[in-house]
């Protein structure tokens, strides 16, 4: 029993859809679902409707952690890698079963929480880690070595608002980083910050596993979930898929990965807005017109939406706006693309239709990408919105676009310029400077 | 190193779920987050100095105005009783802790809501916001408070003995404040018309409250039925205690009863819910 610093035991977790994120909420609707409850409830058509608004983020999710293991969450996007974390980190409660955790957590769940724009670096030092769980005397003792962690000893006195997002990033994560639980509970913040800084953290963790404590780790990065974890975890759509040594946990999740489970499938898991008009369904579309989830870097990305009205009483869908942003694998915004673009395609005055965008070759350099879609009208009325809607891989070029190997390091984008040269050197007329 | 850490310290164990939410407030959790208390206080009263240009002459400006506006109206105009003491007095003591009462209530409706982005990404007892914000403005009103004596001393009134029950009728003032807020705070959460019907609630709960008025206007025999407003009860309590004032006779027992009870409720019903904010926030 006490050789156990995590018990989960059938760990699930529902939500009503759309909860998350609607703003508002009224009493006036709250009565209204009321009502129509009663109603259903009454004619015995209650079941049906209930379970069709709500989804199982997490389905009975059991494990036990040893005090010293680190493990390794991986799986596709929206398949409840992040709530599971979010149970065990208190923040939400699970709508079924328990867990029990010996001894106290640490979560770096998203850095910077609680920083305040106005107070200076020391003030927030002090506040975000009273905000997780640290004694003042702990802040002190340590106060000298979070600053230089983060390497911002020349501003700490003064506001973070006028602090880089670099600086602020690495206070937050220097933190966090400081204050020795015996649980820590990281999600992808490796993600942010330049990459001499994630090195940086990813050492952090390997001193934190090594003076004994349990790590559980969500990244994409799944080469520093191997090189950090020695047991994994996979989740599929809310489920535990695989548990056991991590080398064999990455590769069936690489595996089924590859078989097209994630790469190409729409997923509308986290999706918000008013709902008259949704997207139905969103694909990558080979030459052929075949659904796929890779596409060769040097040819053209063809994207097919299917958008319909979901009332009946005659809503057109003209006047709205279709927009896809393209983010890299860790979810930095790389691309936004709008049918309402110049050259663009207004929404015809029907209720339903297919909308094909194409980005002629070459757009990206080998790798993953995600693809967040909208349905609106920006800044006025969000209809659909679904982030992480779908998700693409770039393969390399079928031919040979640059005697050298395309890197992401070079960045995320490709484009065919225009070179010339004139033999001599131009002479370059003097311009007015403007 | 490890080893001696494991040994010389209690492991705490945390139960999620299941058994966790039966039980009542947990106060020896709140009790280990105190520090945590203590910077959230500190980072609102530090904001609210460093951003605002009058600073702490903002505690002073809304209540002294105010007594100027019902002196003019109620004390000049309407020539409303005051139990004997000048009405400029008389409004000042009440409006002090009146003041202290509206600003808790309404920071305390948006403590849970105003926070949204630590509540959805970091674990503490969601309870310390509504506590929170009605700690801060206490330091307003310590400082509305040192005017009003000066003021009173101006007024050539000698303060007595009954000085002494002060700090009860501002414990009184804070509980109210806190009730109020574990309820509007939770339901703020997921219905956001607390934040439309609050303004018009605390100006409806002034008019119930006698800050304008003598509590002497209201027959004897309804005074335990006024007392059901405890801050009919500290209004009063603060008059009696500065002003010698007949004072709040027969309103203690009720309120500090229905302080209880809506107290004792509001939390339950915070308990049900905190488990959720961060899905709804």
């Amino acid at each position: 029993m006490s050789a156990v610093a995590v018990r989960a035991s059938g760990l699930s977790k529902q939500y009503r859809i759309g909860a998350r994120h609607d703003r508002h909420t009224h009493l006036r609707d709250r009565m209204a679902a009321a009502v129509t409850d009663a109603v259903r409830t009454m004619i015995g058509r209650r079941t049906a409707a209930a379970e069709a608004s709500t989804i199982w983020a997490l389905r009975d999710v059991s494990f036990d952690v040893a005090p010293g293991e680190v493990i390794g969450i991986v799986g596709g996007n929206g398949a409840g890698k992040s709530t599971l974390l979010k149970i065990l980190s208190r923040i939400t409660d699970p709508t079924g079963g328990s867990a029990e955790i010996r001894g106290r957590v640490g979560s770096l769940l998203e850095v910077g929480t609680g920083f305040h724009p106005e107070l200076t670096g020391r003030e927030n030092l002090y506040l975000n880690g009273a905000i997780l769980g640290m004694r003042r005397a702990e802040i002190a003792r340590k106060f000298d070595e979070i600053v230089a962690f983060a390497g911002v000893e020349a501003f700490i006195d003064t506001p973070v608002k006028h602090y880089s997002s670099g600086m602020y990033v690495r206070l937050a994560f220097a933190v966090a980083a400081h204050m020795e639980p015996e649980i820590l509970v990281v999600d992808e913040v490796l993600a942010v910050g330049d990459v001499h800084f994630q090195k940086k953290c990813l050492g952090k963790m390997d001193d934190v596993s090594r003076q004994g404590r349990t790590i559980l780790f969500v990244s994409h990065n799944l080469d520093a979930v191997r090189r950090l974890c020695t047991r994994g975890l996979l989740i599929e759509h809310g489920a535990l898929a695989a548990d056991g040594p991590i080398g064999d946990v990455v590769a069936r999740y690489r595996t089924a990965e590859a078989t097209g489970e994630g790469l190409g499938r729409f997923s509308p898991v986290a999706r918000r807005g008013t709902g008259w008009a949704r997207i139905d369904d969103m694909r990558l579309v080979t030459a052929g017109g075949v659904r796929t989830g890779t596409c060769a870097a040097d040819q053209d990305l063809v994207f097919d939406i299917d958008v319909a009205t979901r009332q009946g009483d005659g809503a057109r869908l003209r006047g709205l706006v279709v927009e896809l942003v393209i983010s890299s694998e860790e979810g930095h915004p790389l691309l936004s693309v709008m049918n309402v673009d110049d050259g663009g395609a207004q929404l015809p005055d029907v209720a339903a239709c297919t909308v094909r965008l194409r980005l002629p070759a070459p757009t990206f350099v080998p790798g993953r990408y995600r693809v967040r879609a909208f349905l609106g009208v920006p800044h006025l009325q969000h209809v659909d919105e679904i982030d992480d809607a779908f998700e693409f891989e770039v393969m390399p070029p079928l031919h040979p676009w640059r005697p050298y190997e395309l890197s992401a390091q070079r960045g995320r984008t490709c484009r065919r310029g225009e070179w010339s040269c004139a033999p001599g050197i131009v002479a370059v007329a003097q311009g007015t400077g403007t | 190193m490890t080893t001696v850490r494991a040994a010389s310290h209690v492991v705490p164990v945390t139960l999620i779920g299941g058994a966790r939410r039966r039980r009542a407030v947990d106060l020896a959790e709140l009790w280990t987050f105190r520090e945590l208390l203590y910077f959230l206080v500190w980072r609102d009263a530090k904001v609210r100095y460093r951003q605002t240009v009058l600073g702490a002459a903002w505690a002073l400006v809304q209540p002294a105005m105010t007594m100027v506006v019902f002196d003019v109206f109620f004390g000049r105009l309407a020539r409303m009783p005051s139990d004997g003491v000048s009405y400029r007095l008389f409004a000042l003591t009440a409006l002090v802790p009146w003041t202290y009462f509206a600003t808790a209530a309404a920071a305390g409706a948006q403590s849970l809501v105003g926070q949204q982005h630590l509540i959805a990404r970091v674990y503490f007892p969601r309870l310390l916001m509504p506590v929170a914000a009605v700690v801060t403005p206490l330091i307003d009103f310590a400082i509305a408070f040192v005017f009003l004596l000066v003021m009173i001393a101006a007024g050539g009134i000698t303060l007595g003995y009954g000085l002494l029950t002060l700090p009860l009728y501002t414990a009184l003032a804070a509980l109210t404040a806190l009730t109020a807020s574990v309820w509007t705070a939770a339901l703020n959460v997921e219905y956001r018309d607390v934040r439309f019907v609050l303004p018009f609630a605390i100006q409806f709960w002034m008019f119930a409250t006698p800050v304008a008025y003598p509590a002497s206007l209201v027959p004897d025999s309804w005074r335990p039925l006024y007392g059901l407003n405890p801050m009919a009860t500290v209004v009063e309590g603060f008059r009696a205690a500065l002003l010698g004032t007949p004072g709040p006779s027969g309103m203690v027992l009720p309120s500090v009863v229905v302080l209880l009870v809506m107290l004792a409720l509001g939390l339950r019903y915070f308990r049900r819910v905190e488990g959720t904010f961060a899905d709804v926030i």
